[in-house]
């Protein structure tokens, strides 16, 4: 069963007076619980893809369902209330909130759905407990490695077990020990648990990790599937 | 602004100022008190002479006054002084009273000797204090020297003969206060086409005629006082404006977990008014012992140097709307910025 069906889709900036297509007639299924990378060279539109399957940018054209819902026809407010429940974001940098420990950090995506403070609580500690993290969990993003702060935002990621994750370039920024503990920890989730993750990345290496590879070119998905 | 209203706000209405017409610097002759006291609705007439002296040195300079203490005393109830001291004082011609402030700054007691040295009126002047009086209210001036006028106007009349028998100002006890514009009009009437014409005044018209001698001070230091605002104001709005600007990536990760701009706009105003209202709670804790030593510091200016409550309400109405101006273009801002935008800045 598709978890994601895009179609027809098209992406173009504006510079000056020049517009730049970014995404070129992109049609693309992924199945649930699949493990897609998406690869190309920069500026190729992989992190425009990403950031359209994720609800957080607008499409020209086309169609971009997830689960049964088109999110093109879907206003800023209604994509808000739909993001919080149905994407897990995973970033380059963690994108941490410095001032909120692990704990808050990872309760930060649960302050939008009804829950009580115990039922937030007891998300958090399973979230604590899947990335390894129960220990750190009063430690602030500064006192935490790179490796350990990547790990507090995939446990922010999955805490309202969204339909989907999505990461782009997740171990960018990471040493190769701390790029292998969060592959695996992606390959964990999305085995153990069934999560679709979408992944950009650079790396050949992190990329194997993935069931399918799709190459992205000046906004053009090519066919070939891994 | 207060302290500099100090004395006009420590006036009586039942008291009126008469003084010579041309400047206060003039004086009116002594035979004025029996004419004025005949003028229906006058109960007390009392006089004085600013004495100008100085204590030692030019620098401990305080207000004193040569009264006639009796009839001042009973016009000024204000100055609250112990029965057997105020009848000590009466009944010694060189006896002098002065308040709390000033002889606890000086250190003086009940029947110290103090000279002051007259600038107006040369020569050393040696006092007897007598009494020492306290103010009824926040209001009343503690630190001014009384002594009598008759001391004063004795010595004059052996050493400068044409200045004796002539008195600074007339204060007017008045039944009704209602009448004061009428007692004024009829005081003056008396003393019309004569040598030494006379205006009469409510004392607190009387007393605001000194600050309007300095009103330019007064001015400039309003201004000053809202330009700071006006510049904490940008300080703060600039501040909050960086701080938005280096936070756009944080607002940008909130909007992608699905959080709206009104509940970020929230955010920025709470920060915003939470660090303003704490700068300004810091401000009111200095204000306190800022005034204080300021206070100590110029006594003999501003005897009464008050941080009004209405200060304080001031003061936090000000941080508070410092703070809500100081979010408005962060919020905004943040507002616009749309999370693909917001993400690519971080990095």
């Amino acid at each position: 069963m598709n978890i994601v069906s895009i179609k027809n889709l098209y992406k173009s900036y504006k510079r000056g007076n020049q517009v730049v297509s970014v995404l070129e007639n992109i049609n693309l299924d992924i199945e649930e619980g699949e493990f897609l990378a998406l690869m190309g060279p920069s500026g190729s539109g992989k992190s425009t893809l990403l950031n359209l399957i994720a609800g957080i940018d607008s499409a020209d054209s086309g169609s971009i369902v997830i689960g049964d819902v088109d999110i093109t026809l879907l206003s800023e407010s209604e994509l808000a209330r739909w993001r919080s429940k149905n994407v897990g974001f995973i970033f380059q940098f963690y994108n941490l909130i410095p001032v909120l420990t692990a704990y808050e950090n990872i309760e930060l995506p649960l302050l939008l759905l009804n829950l009580s403070k115990g039922e937030r609580k007891e998300h958090v500690e399973l979230a604590l407990r899947m990335v390894n993290l129960t220990d750190r969990a009063n430690h602030y993003p500064s006192q935490l490695s790179g490796g350990q702060q990547q790990r507090v935002a995939i446990a922010r990621a999955i805490v309202t077990d969204p339909t989907i994750l999505v990461a782009d370039e997740p171990t960018g920024d990471l040493d190769r020990v701390s790029a292998s503990e969060i592959l695996n920890l992606m390959e964990r989730l999305n085995k153990e648990l069934n999560k679709t993750i979408i992944m950009v990345t650079h790396d050949p290496k992190a990329a194997e990790k993935a069931h399918i590879i799709r190459h992205l070119d000046k906004g053009v998905l090519n066919n070939a599937g891994a | 602004m207060n302290a500099w209203y100090a004395g006009a706000d420590a006036a009586s209405e039942n008291r009126i100022i008469t003084r010579n017409a041309i400047s206060i610097a003039f004086t009116l002759p002594i035979s004025y008190k029996d004419k004025i006291k005949k003028v229906d609705g006058v109960t007390t007439v009392s006089y004085g002479n600013w004495f100008g002296g100085v204590y030692i040195t030019e620098k401990n300079f305080f207000p004193n006054f040569a009264v006639e203490p009796k009839t001042y005393l009973e016009l000024y109830p204000e100055f609250i002084l112990p029965q057997e001291q105020k009848e000590s004082f009466l009944k010694d011609k060189r006896g002098a009273i002065v308040g709390r402030i000033q002889a606890e700054k000086y250190g003086w007691k009940i029947g110290d000797k103090i000279t002051l040295k007259g600038t107006i009126f040369p020569g050393n002047w040696e006092f007897v204090l007598r009494g020492i009086y306290k103010g009824r209210d926040k209001k009343t001036d503690e630190g001014i020297f009384f002594f009598h006028w008759d001391y004063l106007n004795e010595n004059l009349k052996k050493t400068a003969p044409r200045r004796a028998d002539q008195v600074g100002i007339y204060i007017v006890g008045i039944k009704n206060y209602e009448d004061a514009g009428k007692i004024s009009v009829e005081i003056d009437k008396l003393f019309k086409n004569s040598l030494a014409e006379t205006i009469t005044e409510t004392e607190k018209s009387f007393n605001l005629s000194f600050v309007a001698m300095t009103e330019a001070i007064v001015i400039v230091i309003q201004v000053i006082s809202f330009m700071i605002i006006l510049i904490i104001m940008f300080v703060v709005a600039n501040t909050m404006a960086m701080t938005a600007r280096e936070r756009i990536g944080e607002y940008a990760i909130l909007k992608a977990m699905g959080f709206d701009w009104r509940y970020i706009a929230r955010i920025i105003l709470f920060e915003s008014v939470f660090i303003s209202c704490l700068g300004t709670f810091i401000g009111i804790l200095l204000v306190f012992p800022t005034a204080h030593y300021f206070h100590k510091s110029l006594e003999n200016f501003f005897p009464i140097f008050n941080i009004s409550s209405r200060t304080i309400y001031l003061s936090i109405a000000a941080g508070f709307i410092v703070g809500v101006i100081a979010a408005i273009m962060p919020i905004i801002r943040a507002s616009q910025i749309k999370v693909a935008d917001g993400l690519r800045r971080i990095g």
